[in-house]
């Protein structure tokens, strides 16, 4: 029997590691994903669900950990956030070169500086190169599933690498929504038993792991290897993913398609903003525009074939992206475009904007501007520069804080 | 977890045949692969090794090892953490039935000064702080030796080295790293040398058996970093100890016990004096003021032992 709950985007992380039957959780507080430990932490100490919970002293530890315990034989979850994923950066690129399987969910939040704990996705863009492979949640029943279907992605004995499962700090980890549970024993049988591989320490087969390599020969085979295995989770997930459909009735595509069939115009956008501009695509759709979504769910591997055969022979794309590489512009933009070259049927405009930084919301509004800077776009076969989505009202309420705190330093007399 | 070897009391006890393979990349004479040498022929097989970047990160290199039993390298900052994983995983799959209890293994940090004192330091100190049941073997050859000698934490006062290499050498003081750990009130803490076998396998076999966090901490000397002949490793080692520079001691049960009390201790000279690195106290002209603190330090620290 399924059953649904009211749950946050955290609690439904913290039910796929519970479900997936993770042996131990090594773990670091931040916002916005400190509720994700909580909840496990207190399921553990009422023995709801065996286990193991460490409360390491950085996120730094916290990746070494995790991937120790994976070499070890044991499957394992964590969790993090924004400065916590960066602080634990190295660790990540490392461990994923252990080709061990774990999950790790981000909380996505913007980096310092300033510091905030709003968020956009400079944080896992961040982690694009690492090894790790990284899938893009829109909802919290879709956090709930892709953590079962992480798991057994991650496990695949073709892929064997660390699987990163992201939602958006407060629009998903903290917003509620119902949730359908899968079958306890549903869920154990789909993902399965953990196998070690060859990541196992047993004193009977000693092993050396993670070793040092002279020479670039075998550097570039190990580097090699780790890409082709990205690679064939494209394929993988694909299959995992079809599994999950027919056991639980839930398919979530590498790719979403929303009102693609007849569409000449898309929005491409990751995460749960992607919500809003369904939202935009329905009302542009009402008023006769054939616009559509277009939302990757696997960044890493990049599903470049899938997107490819959805976006070929459109008229106008709109890459929304809720990051920015400064001095670049948006990042899925580039990645996009470059998916897309030499593609015969390749929309002749792939426009670039950036928006929802530090939790800046987009408007309905701005999704029709953007609809309507695609059509004119398309008319005139001229791509505009990337545009960065702020509205005079920000930029007055950002003057008038300057302004008081201006009067307040002069009145008090702390000027120069 | 190992088979008690019979108790270690003499020379003759020390093990005679050896576990550790040759052909590392290692240099001539290392300090730090002695003491190691002598610290896995009782630790045994059943170990894993858990390395922090560092002189042995080259101890195993793609697709060799000189290990009989496992090994996971890390990183530099992180390698406590990493048997933090390790120990954790071992015990849920003793615990749940998938790890045969004869194929558990003792789990052993391996790093060097330049971690252990500076970037690793946080997470070694965490790692007490849980109570982890690990060993932690540093072996402390006073510096960055593995990019070529430049000051550490762990680097005495006076020592030149790649980065205080003019005037008076390094203006700071050696970290105490015993005493650090002391104070997070460990399972158990050593200072070690390589030159001093059977003190060291005396160590190694007692701590052996004690669950928690345990440091053996072994002056590693260093040929290349402190520039003396790869010949002089074993006297320099011996000149650490008798001249009071090296403490050989132990910390168990909330007491500090020296473990090699020293009748007469020659003077600091007949240690500083092999090494190039120091070799700016005698020459061009003796600086008898820097000697003369050295010596006052040294005296000072036997003073209030005994």
């Amino acid at each position: 029997m399924t059953e649904r709950q009211l749950m946050t985007g955290n609690a439904a992380a913290a039910w796929g590691a519970r479900l997936a039957r993770a042996d131990y959780v090594p773990a670091f507080p931040i916002t916005p994903q400190t509720e994700i430990i909580e909840t496990l932490a207190a399921w553990i100490d009422a023995k709801e669900m065996p286990g193991r919970l460490v409360t390491m002293e950085s996120e730094h530890s916290m990746i070494t950990a995790a991937g120790a315990a994976a070499a070890t034989g044991v499957r394992v979850f964590t969790a993090t956030s924004s400065q916590g994923l960066l602080h634990g950066m190295e660790m990540l690129y490392t461990v994923a070169g252990w080709r061990v399987p774990f999950v790790m969910t981000n909380v996505s939040r913007g980096l310092a500086s300033p510091i905030t704990l709003e968020p956009d996705h400079n944080d896992i863009m961040a982690a694009r190169d690492s090894g790790a492979l990284q899938i893009h949640c829109a909802t919290c029943q879709e956090v709930l599933d892709t953590l079962l279907i992480a798991y057994k992605l991650a496990e695949h004995p073709s892929v064997r690498l660390p699987v990163i499962v992201n939602l958006d700090g407060f629009y998903l980890s903290f917003t509620r929504e119902a949730v359908e549970l899968p079958d306890e024993q549903a869920a154990a049988a789909f993902v399965g038993d953990y196998d070690p591989g060859a990541n196992a320490l047993r004193a009977s087969q000693p092993v050396s792991q993670a070793v040092a390599v002279l020479g670039s020969g075998l550097y570039s085979y190990f580097r090699y290897e780790m890409h082709l295995a990205a690679l064939q989770a494209l394929t993988v997930y694909d299959r995992i993913a079809e599994e999950y459909a027919t056991v639980f009735g839930r398919h979530h595509a590498a790719v979403e398609s929303y009102s693609m069939d007849d569409a000449e115009y898309a929005f491409v956008m990751i995460g749960s903003f992607a919500t809003k501009a369904k939202a935009a695509v329905d009302r542009l759709r009402a008023s006769g525009l054939r616009i559509g979504l277009v939302r990757p769910r696997l960044v890493r591997p990049f599903p470049a074939a899938a997107l490819r055969k959805v976006l070929g022979g459109l008229r106008a794309v709109a890459v929304i992206d809720q990051n920015l590489s400064n001095g670049f512009g948006g990042i899925l933009h580039g990645e996009l475009v470059s998916a897309l070259l030499g593609l015969k049927s390749a929309p002749p405009v792939i426009a670039s904007f950036v928006g929802g930084l530090g939790g800046r919301d987009i408007t309905l509004e701005e999704f029709v501007g953007i609809a309507d800077v695609l059509r004119q776009s398309a008319d005139s076969g001229e791509t505009p520069p990337c545009r960065l989505l702020y509205s005079d009202q920000e930029l007055r309420e950002v003057r008038k804080l300057q302004a008081v705190a201006a009067v307040e330093r002069d009145e008090l007399g702390a000027g120069p | 977890m190992t088979t008690p070897d019979p108790h270690i009391e003499r020379m003759k006890d020390l093990p005679s045949t050896h576990l550790l393979g040759s052909g590392t990349a290692l240099c001539a004479g290392c300090g730090g692969l002695q003491a190691l040498k002598e610290a896995y022929d009782i630790l045994g097989r059943k170990t894993v090794f858990v390395n922090a970047a560092g002189c042995m990160t080259l101890m195993s290199v793609y697709p060799f090892t000189p290990f009989r039993g496992s090994w996971l390298y890390t990183a530099m900052a992180s390698a406590p953490a990493g048997a933090q994983g390790v120990r954790d995983a071992l015990d849920i799959l003793k615990e749940t039935g998938r790890l045969k209890p004869e194929d558990d293994m003792d789990v052993i940090v391996l790093t060097g000064d330049g971690s252990a004192n500076g970037m690793g330091l946080g997470a070694t100190s965490a790692a007490i702080d849980r109570g982890l049941d690990f060993l932690y073997f540093c072996y402390d050859n006073e510096g960055y030796g593995n990019t070529g000698q430049q000051a550490s934490a762990a680097t005495p006062h006076a020592a030149r080295t790649a980065t205080t290499a003019v005037g008076p050498g390094h203006l700071g003081f050696k970290k105490d790293l015993f005493s650090i750990w002391v104070a997070n009130r460990p399972a158990y803490v050593a200072t070690v040398i390589g030159a001093e076998p059977l003190d060291l396998a005396k160590k190694i076999e007692k701590c052996r058996d004690i669950k928690g966090p345990k440091l053996i901490l072994a002056l590693a000397p260093c040929p290349v970093g402190w520039r003396f002949d790869p010949e002089l490793t074993v006297e320099i080692g011996r000149l650490a100890v008798r001249t009071g520079i090296w403490p050989l001691k132990e910390y168990v049960d909330g007491k500090i016990t020296h473990t090699h009390k020293i009748k007469s201790r020659p003077p600091v000279t007949k240690y500083l004096e092999l090494q190039d690195r120091f070799r700016h106290l005698f020459e061009p002209t003796l600086n008898e003021e820097l000697i003369a603190e050295i010596q006052d330090r040294v005296d000072a620290y036997w003073d209030a032992v005994d």
